[in-house]
């Protein structure tokens, strides 16, 4: 009996130990967590980011005047609200996480933000668009790099007026971020002078668009607006090929992927679409991380929103090597970000962490790929929109 | 409304109407012989489009040309779940032939639960949806309003025409008579000399053979599919052969185009789509209550 206390007492004693080196590990390497889908519909995405995020973080400990080392853990909120609460909570509820780079897709965004909040776990938001992320708030927590979708749809309303088009139909899906996008853009139509004839909103799952698109068809307008995602963008527009309907589609940044065309193939030649920000290789250090991106052979491209998974994670590193890894200091530190040099520009947090960003970049689809509207041959009169 | 659009309508609706039959026999059939109800048919579904797309994409290396591999995928998809719908049925349908019928019900929804989550795991990426590829002609004709699509017309045809050999099977054949025998009365027709088991099992191949066939022709439709595509397919389905009577093929039919025809219905009212479903499922509801057996159904109320 003796001998078997003796030999529980080692074992504790030994698990102790154990436990108390792995702690000691951890507290030499600081951890930042990225959430974002890395699978489904939308996954391009999402790997695009965690991809570019983990380049900053590489980049960044191979950098000799850096002061700690730094390790990602990537969680897959799958652009499901509800599993990104249960990731956001997972990750803000690890004391050895000091800050996120967090969130794709707007719904789940705007799911977790109070999960930062609550938890003080400071997050740079790289991709979701929906103004409310940082607008309908005040945590001190929630920062975005990326702009909003008002300034897109003031753009794209603007733009598309100055085509030459008058009337839309407008398909979205019924998200926060379809919603608003709808929201946004009709806004901003209706002060250029546009006519909605029609608004349909869909669930993001849905398969069959065919009645909705015979509804449009009968209402017969010029463009098909669509606020939602690449996948489902994907299904509207094969199926209104299936109608024989050849009005415009025009986009919003959510379907700005190669995944869209990939997913339509040759039916996507003059699909126009909207995004805050330049492309990539003409943001200020975009040729830079472009470069750096593939020398790193990674299995899927950055994608539209990588840059802004890379700046923010830089702009998380930048902030701890000033304060230290404390999540209320780097919070505090990260409100008071004005001007800070970054790939996608200087970097400037109002009031409620919103990047003050303001450009605006028209895209059009040509022979497969997205370009720039004003270096495309619609744009030069060569082509022409259908 | 003008008549052009009048027959797109008619036409979006019946290719939908045609998959959901065609799904809603299954059920029919296997609640006909057994009294169970399968709830991993919306899987079987989704594992047969799966499956077929497998296929395809072995013989797209071979450079087979494009009628061939239809065909072959076809025919591969269809056996290769006729053969699982009969293992099923072997293995966990009959053994628990003699429990309560919540224990089937079970014990089917959870195997649906493995093999959705199976593809989503094993299959490459396969938690992301798949493009499946347009293999049947794309020709198309206009007549006014109307856009009517080659493809279309070709999964309405062949989706009819799986329904009506499956009648003729049951009602001309000897596996047939067999297959109405069980149904009627399990006990005198193994006196009669029937095989029961295999006649059972044989009803479980032909109904999930049958998903198959609608699995592969919704890819072949709308060109993508997906992990979680049999869910509401099953659901649908699963209404459908209640709504019309289960055990009754032609309940079956009449229920899948009846619920096609309401959500498209739904989808012309309300300037919200998404609420079509809720709509469909509401008016399905009421249908329930006001018919429990279903509106052709000549069986006594089996309430599962």
């Amino acid at each position: 009996m003796i001998k078997f206390q003796c030999m529980s007492r080692l074992w504790v004693l030994s698990v102790l130990c154990l436990f108390l080196t792995s702690c000691g590990e951890d507290s030499e390497t600081i951890k930042i967590t990225f959430i974002g889908p890395l699978t489904g519909g939308v996954s391009a995405g999402g790997l695009g980011g965690r991809n570019s995020a983990d380049l900053a973080i590489t980049l960044r400990n191979q950098a000799p005047d850096a002061k700690y080392k730094y390790e990602l853990v990537s969680l897959d909120d799958e652009c499901k609200p509800n599993v990104g609460v249960q990731v956001a909570t997972k990750a803000a509820a690890n004391k050895a996480i000091v800050a996120g780079v967090t969130h794709y897709c707007s719904a789940v965004a705007m799911g977790t933000v109070d999960v930062y909040h609550k938890f003080g776990l400071p997050v740079i938001v790289w991709g979701a668009v929906l103004p409310d992320i940082t607008y309908g708030n005040d945590y001190l927590e929630i920062h975005r790099v990326n702009g909003t979708m008002i300034n897109q749809n003031t753009v794209a309303a603007e733009f598309m007026i100055a085509q030459n088009f008058s009337s839309w139909s407008v398909i979205h899906d019924t998200t926060d971020y379809g919603k608003g996008h709808f929201k946004y853009f009709e806004r901003a139509l209706s002060e250029s002078g546009g006519t909605i004839l029609g608004t349909f909103g869909v669930n993001p799952d849905q398969q069959d668009f065919t009645a909705e698109l015979t509804k449009i068809k009968a209402l017969n307008p010029e463009v098909i607006y669509f606020g939602g995602l690449a996948p489902t963008g994907v299904r509207i527009r094969s199926q209104m090929n299936k109608l024989g309907m050849t009005q415009v589609f025009q986009g919003t940044s959510g379907i700005v992927s190669d995944a869209f065309i990939d997913g339509v193939g040759n039916l996507s030649e003059g699909v126009l679409a909207f995004r805050e920000g330049a492309p990539t290789e003409k943001l200020p250090g975009g040729k830079m991380f472009m470069k750096a991106y593939e020398a790193r052979n990674f299995n899927e491209p950055a994608e539209a929103y990588g840059a802004f998974a890379f700046a923010a994670t830089n702009l998380i590193i930048d902030v701890i090597e000033q304060v230290g890894p404390d999540r209320k200091l780097i919070r505090d530190m990260l409100n008071e970000t004005r001007g800070h040099e970054s790939i996608v520009g200087p970097v400037t947090f109002d009031g409620n962490g919103q990047n003050t960003i303001a450009v605006i970049t028209k895209y059009v689809i040509q022979d497969s790929e997205w370009v720039v509207w004003e270096d495309s041959e619609y744009a030069s009169g060569k082509r022409f929109l259908k | 409304m003008d008549l052009g659009f009048f027959a797109q309508y008619l036409i979006n609706g019946l290719v939908q109407g045609i998959t959901y039959a065609l799904v809603a026999v299954g059920f029919t059939l296997f609640f006909g012989v057994l009294d169970v109800i399968k709830f991993s048919h919306g899987d079987v579904l989704m594992l047969g489009a799966f499956t077929a797309l497998a296929v395809f994409l072995g013989l797209d290396q071979l450079a087979s040309p494009a009628w061939l591999s239809l065909i072959i995928m076809l025919c591969i998809g269809i056996l290769a779940m006729g053969l699982l719908g009969a293992l099923l049925c072997k293995f966990l349908v009959l053994p628990l032939k003699e429990s309560p019928p919540l224990n089937t019900l079970l014990i089917t929804l959870m195997f649906g639960s493995v093999i959705r989550e199976a593809v989503r795991l094993f299959f490459p990426n396969g938690s992301n949806p798949k493009p499946f590829p347009a293999l049947l002609p794309e020709a198309s004709i206009n007549w006014g309003n109307l856009n009517l699509r080659l493809d279309s017309v070709i999964l309405i045809i062949t989706g009819a025409l799986a329904i009506v050999v499956t009648h003729l099977l049951i009602q001309k054949t000897r596996i047939g008579l067999a297959i109405r025998a069980v149904a009627q009365d399990e006990e005198t027709a193994r006196l009669m000399g029937i095989d029961f088991k295999k006649t059972v099992l044989v009803t479980f191949a032909l109904g999930s053979g049958l998903a198959a066939l609608s699995g592969i022709s919704t890819g072949l439709y709308y060109q993508e599919i997906n992990f979680s595509m049999g869910l509401m397919l099953g659901v649908i389905g699963f209404s459908a052969a209640v709504v019309g009577g289960l055990g009754s093929i032609y309940g079956a039919i009449v229920g899948g185009l009846l619920f096609a025809f309401l959500q498209t219905l739904g989808a012309i009212w309300f300037s919200v789509p998404a609420y079509k479903d809720v709509f469909a499922f509401a008016v399905i509801i009421i249908l329930m209550a006001w018919r429990p057996t279903g509106l052709l159904a000549d069986r006594s109320a089996e309430r599962v």
